[in-house]
Order: C-alpha cells, then structure tokens, then sequence
C-alpha cells in the first residue's frame, strides 16, 4: 500500500497500481490516449507524461507503478509543455478534416486540444497520405490519416475478442492501422473499437453520417437483447422536433455500452448494439379492434372496456379458468408485477410467461443464449415459465379468452395452432409494441410501450436487478404494460394502481421477498443483487 | 448606487425631455406653414424643372426625384449586405457543401435542414444530398456563412425581395439554392430534394430542373 504525493495531495493507493489509476484517485486526472483500464498497457501516446521527483526525465503515468513516497508533479510547466508537445507531434499528419469526422464532439484530440493545445502550428510540411474511409468490417470504416496508432483496437482484438483481425502495418509516419488482405474485422464485439477509439480513426459505419453527437442526448439504461443485461447509455436524437430531416425522424440513433464492474465492464455485442432498430420501426402506434377481416382504430377506452366486460361477464359466470394470460420475459419486473397483481385480485390463476421463441448465441464473455433481458426477475417473482401449455390450452378450446402480453405467440407457435387459437378463443387481445403475426391474428391490439419508453427494472442471470430509464416519450398511443394493466383494474374497479413506475417497485419490493429491501436508491447506476 | 456617468447620462435624458414652452408668434403656427409650403414648392418646381429637362436630354447628370423605380430599377447595395442565401458549386456543378452541419447547428432560428451522404472521393468524404433553408425562420444573421469551412454557404445574391403568398413559398430547396431564381414565381419548393452528385451536375447546364 504505497503512499505517495501528487499535487500536494497525500493518497495510498494498492500495490499494483499505476501512477495514473493514482492521479485520478488523488483528483489530478492526467490525460491519455492509449491507456485504458480493460485493456493492456501499450505506453505509446506519450500523453499522460507526468513529473515525478528525482527522476531526471518526465516519466509516463500509465506504466510507472506507483511506489512509496513518490513525490508527482501533473501540472508543472514542465508537464505542460511536454503535453502541447506531444500533442502537436500527434496531429503532424492529422488530417484535421473535423467537420466531416463522425468523432467531432466526442474526440479526445479535441478535447485535449482544448485545454493544452499550441494554438499556434508550426507543421508546414506535406502531410503523409493515407487511406480513408476504408470499411474495414461490416460494422466499421476506417480512416487512417486520423489514426495516432495509439493501438487500444488492435490489443483489444488481441485480448478481449482474441481475434486479432487489426494490426499495425509499416512503419515510421507511414505506419497505420488495417486487417490483412482478405481478413474483416468481423467478431461478435467489432463495434466496441470504435468505443475505444479516442479519435475518428474508427467510426461506425451505423451511425456515418446519421446525426451529429452534439444533437444526441443519453439516458442510462440496459440493453434487452439477452439475459446477461449490459449496462447502455441510449442516444437518441433530442432536437428532433426542430430537425426532423436528422436520420428521417428516427428517434434514437445508437446504443453505447456503459461501465459496469460487475456486468459488461466497458463492452457490449453487436448483436445487442444494433438492435436499436426496434424502438423506432415496425411499431404498433395505435389502439385496433378486428373488424371482418381488416382492423379499426379505436380508443383505449372502448377497448379496456370491451376487455373488461369479457373479464366481467366470465367473472359472474365464474368461468375465470378460462381465461389466460400469457407474460413475457421481455418485460421489466414491474409490468410483470402489475400484472400478477391484477389478475390475483381478479382471481384469475392461469398466467405463465413467455420466455425467447429460439435460443441466441451463446459464449463464453456476454452473449447469452437466454435472448430475454428478465427470466430471472420472472422467476423471482413466483411465475409459471409454462406458456407453451397454457397456449395449448388455448388452442384444445379449454380457454374463452386469451391475454397475450409481449410475446408474439404466433411467430413462436406457428400459424396453424395460432388459427386453432384464433378460431376456439373468444377474445384474443395481444398488448405488444410491435407488428407481427400477433398482431395481426389478434382480435384486440393494444399498443405497448419498449424498453426505451419506461422506466422499469429487469433481473439479469446473475440475478442483478439494474434499472431501465425512459430515454423517448411512448410512441403514439403506446403505454408501458403497467400502465395499461392499471387501467384495465380500473375499468373493473379493481383497487390497484400506481403513480409511476418506482411506486409500483416499492409495492413489489415490500410483497415479494427476493425483492425485500431493493428500491430505485439502492439499485442505482450499477444494479443489485436480488436475495438468494 | 448609479455611477456619475450613468448620474450625468440621466440629467441629460431628463433636460431633453423637458420641452421649451412655445412663444406667441410660434403659437400662432404660421412660420412652420409658411416654411413647409416653401420646401414643398422648390421641390416641386425643381423636380418639374428637371424631368422636362431630361425629356429633352439636358442635365442628365443632375436625378430628380429620389423615388426608385422599384422593380424596374433596383436600389445598389453594399456588397457586405447580408441577402439571400446561395450554396456555392465546385467545377463540376456539385456543391461545395460537406455536409458537416455547423450552419445547421450554429443557426439560433434553426431554419437550415441538411441531410448528408457519403461522397464518392474518400478526400471530400460527405456531401450534402439535400439542403433547405426556410427563409421564413431566417434571421439574417449571417452565422451560417462564417462558420462554414468550406465557403460553401454566401449571402451576396443581392436578392432581398423575399416575399410569398404561403409559408411554403418562403422555403428554398436545394435547386433553388445552388441556381438561385430559377424557381419560377410562385411554383412550389421541393421540400427536402435530394439531389445527387448527377443531378448537380446536369442542373449546372439546365438549371430550370
């Protein structure tokens, strides 16, 4: 445990650590390129060179371990100056084309120009040639010129992916980034070097051109695609209502992942990334009710009611066995909540979720096979996985009304049992938030919200429960699926319902009790673990 | 506390204000009758002094009346003047505009609209395949045109007389920003044209697209 003295200020650090994890804890950032903490320590941008007492040359933070009474300067004029400096050597052959970069506004030479930038260019020379807007992969375009060879991409493929598509060829100012001939950078976790990038050499051949980053606005959240719930920051575009033209009105542009110690760490898939796609096409914007063959629009009063005077006569009749509801793995805890809680106090007892159609890709880093963000808080929460035979059920004509909520049944089950289904249940209502053969064998269509329009927990495999947060306003008519059971209690003067989501958390917290002692404060940024 | 300037500055707003009480004679408003009738009248035989003279083709140097004949003679103006938008082409017709936004971004009525795509030449990189101004917004300030890098957006057309029947007619496509005035008057805008490098340069011929 060495203690040592940066800026004045006094910290004891773990053995191990570097002097620059140390600066950062001792509150004096020191600056750097090449350096990042998931990865292996490179030591080639020479930015974060620090001052350190009796040592006769300015030494680089990132690899000098920290050691007993080390004495370190981070902003002497010595430091400084070697900071322009080497910031000045980095842009040499810079093409400085900023205006055209993706990168511009999220670009670390931009922001340390900024601050120890020389303002003043000497370089009057030729700048080297090199290739730009080479796509590298189907998921990344490179440009070399804009490249510092700071080499975070390449140890990443090393490292984390150990595909090694990227290496560095030639050398001296001709040096640059590239993949063999005939090689793609093409892995399950491409899209994360152009996280790492801290310039425009490698940019998102997703996102070229769609939006400027200064138009994105970022809410925390947690990627849905499988159970192993990376922690995201979702970008949509915020002044999309005085710029529609900006990536023809879509609303949310990119998922980046978010840090999380316990879960992904800095990393997501690709998979999980570009599956954005779903919060803004193919949505189910409307209340609609069949009508012959074709749909009507309707309002989500006439429809709750139409829903509710079915509930109520099979009620009277008590014939409530035969009605099902089929959940979803897809759902966050509280919509999960929402619904038991409203079908206990309506008596009904045939409710099962519905876990992924077909099993995603499985490895051995973070994709999952359990393609659902929330089989866990299913589980947690004492509900039946059975759909399939509740949805035989259905389709034997043991059921008069079926209640789908999220799944889509039809896609799962395949057309013919769906028409069995169709033609022995009296009402089939499907609740999703998007077009599919459910919704387009449901009688009753009610349009739900995605997980980037509620707020909402979901329970990852480890059985962390981490907190979704509402990134875009509902599209259309959609409601969040607690909402709408609300309402459907409601209109059966069933006394349940809920202000906002975190109040019907505090409800689920305080009655089950693998939840016991979770609330919004506690889970936070970083989840928590469910009890047992 | 206000400063002594700010005092001084005060007095002199407060002395101004304070009018002089008129005399009899002012009062009685004949000197500003007879004043105002002799100011009319040299006028008035000077300027029918000389269109009877620039008739006959004498004191062409010397203008009558100082009425432009709008829009038949159009008044000069500074070159600095900030006027209609254009977007500048290179050789080939295709526009200069890279599509970066900053005009988009910097302008506070946010009336630019630009949807970029990906330029053949990976040196240009990004062009922009469709942009409109709705001149309806336009504030005039002239934003757009310092901080484009490429000097690719001017306000010199000297074209001012902006004016329209709709709020439609007051949006410039693309077309009509790279040829200003081809739109014939009164024709619709294509609203978020999107012209391709092709296109930009078949316009340069024949720009009434």
């Amino acid at each position: 445990m060495p203690t040592l003295t940066i800026d004045g200020k006094t910290v004891t650090v773990p053995d191990g650590t570097t002097v620059l994890q140390a600066c950062e804890q001792a509150g004096s950032p020191v600056p750097f390129y090449c350096y990042h903490p998931g990865l292996s320590i490179a030591g080639n941008c020479r930015i974060c060179l620090v001052e350190i007492e009796k040592t006769p040359k300015l030494q680089i933070s990132c690899y000098t371990p920290a050691a007993e009474g080390m004495v370190v300067h981070t902003t002497s004029d010595k430091v400084l100056k070697a900071r322009q400096d080497v910031l000045e050597f980095l842009l040499i052959n810079h093409p400085l084309d900023c205006p055209v970069c993706d990168q511009a506004g999220e670009c670390w030479l931009q922001d340390y120009y900024m601050n120890y930038g020389l303002y003043n260019p000497k370089f009057d020379e030729a700048k080297v040639k090199k290739p730009k807007a080479v796509p590298v992969g189907p998921t990344v375009m490179l440009d070399a010129e804009r490249c510092i060879l700071c080499s975070r991409c390449v140890r990443f493929c090393d490292e984390i992916t150990k595909t090694g598509e990227l290496g560095i060829f030639n050398r001296g100012d001709h040096s640059e980034i590239g993949v063999a001939p005939g090689i793609e950078l093409k892995n399950d976790y491409s899209g994360c070097v152009v996280d790492i990038c801290p310039v425009g050499a490698l940019t998102d051949r997703d996102f070229r051109f769609k939006c400027r980053v200064w138009y994105l606005n970022s809410t925390k959240s947690v990627c849905p695609g499988c159970s192993m719930g990376c922690n995201i920051e979702i970008h949509d575009n915020r002044e999309r209502t005085q710029r529609p033209h900006v990536a023809t009105g879509a609303r949310v542009m990119r998922l980046k992942p978010r840090y999380n110690a316990e879960v992904n760490r800095w990393w997501m898939c690709d998979t999980g990334r570009y599956a954005y796609t779903a919060i803004d096409e193919q949505r189910l914007t409307t209340v609609q009710q069949r009508n012959g063959q074709g749909y009507q629009i309707s309002t989500w009063n006439d429809a709750l009611d139409t829903l509710a005077s079915t509930l109520r006569r099979l009620r009277d009749a008590r014939q409530l066995d035969r009605v099902g509801i089929i959940l979803s793995t897809q759902m966050t805890n509280e919509d999960l909540y929402a619904a038991k809680r409203v079908a206990q106090a309506l008596g009904i007892r045939n409710l099962a979720v519905q876990g992924p159609a077909r099993p995603g890709k499985h490895d051995d880093f973070l994709m999952k096979a359990d393609t659902s963000p929330n089989t866990r808080g299913a589980q947690a929460l004492g509900l039946s996985l059975d759909a399939a035979g509740l949805f035989g059920r259905a389709a034997r004509g043991e059921l008069s009304l079926l209640y789908v909520c999220g799944p889509d049944v039809v896609d799962t089950y395949g057309r013919s049992v769906a028409d069995q289904v169709q033609q022995s249940v009296e009402l089939f209502v499907y609740q999703g938030s998007n077009v599919g053969g459910s919704s387009q064998a449901a009688g009753l269509v009610l349009p739900a919200a995605v997980y980037a329009e509620k707020d909402g927990t979901f329970t990852n495999d480890q059985g962390r429960v981490q907190r979704i947060r509402q990134a875009v306003a509902p599209l259309g008519e959609s409601k969040p699926d607690w909402k709408i059971w609300t309402e459907l209690a409601a209109h059966l003067d069933v006394p349940v319902s809920y202000a906002d989501a975190s109040a019907v958390f505090a409800e689920l917290a305080s009655r089950e009790p693998a939840f016991q002692g979770l609330s919004y404060e506690v889970i936070g940024d970083a989840g928590a673990l469910l009890k047992a | 506390m206000p400063t002594p300037l700010s005092n001084e500055l005060l007095h002199r707003l407060r002395d101004a204000r304070r009018r002089r009480p008129l005399t009899w004679w002012e009062r009685t408003y004949l000197p500003s009758i007879g004043l105002g009738l002799w100011v009319t009248s040299v006028h008035f035989w000077r300027n029918l002094f000389l269109h009877i003279a620039h008739r006959v083709g004498a004191f062409r140097n010397f203008p009558a009346s100082v009425t432009i004949q709008y829009p038949d003679q159009q008044r000069a103006t500074s070159p600095r003047l900030r006027t209609r938008h254009r977007l500048m082409q290179r050789d080939d017709g295709t526009p200069r505009c890279v599509g970066c936004m900053l005009c988009e971004t910097v302008c506070p009525a946010k009336c630019i609209y630009i949807t970029p795509a990906e330029h053949p030449d990976p040196n240009i990189e990004k062009v922009a395949k469709s942009f409109d101004i709705d001149l309806g917004k336009c504030v005039y300030c002239g934003y757009c045109v310092e901080v484009c890098p490429e000097d690719a957006i001017r306000m010199d057309t000297q074209r001012h007389d902006i004016a329209a029947t709709s709020r439609d007619g007051m949006w410039l496509d693309m077309t009509e920003l790279l040829h200003p005035g081809s739109r014939k008057p009164g024709a619709p805008p294509k609203k978020y044209v999107q012209l391709s490098l092709d296109d930009c340069r078949r316009l340069k011929d024949a720009p009434q697209a």
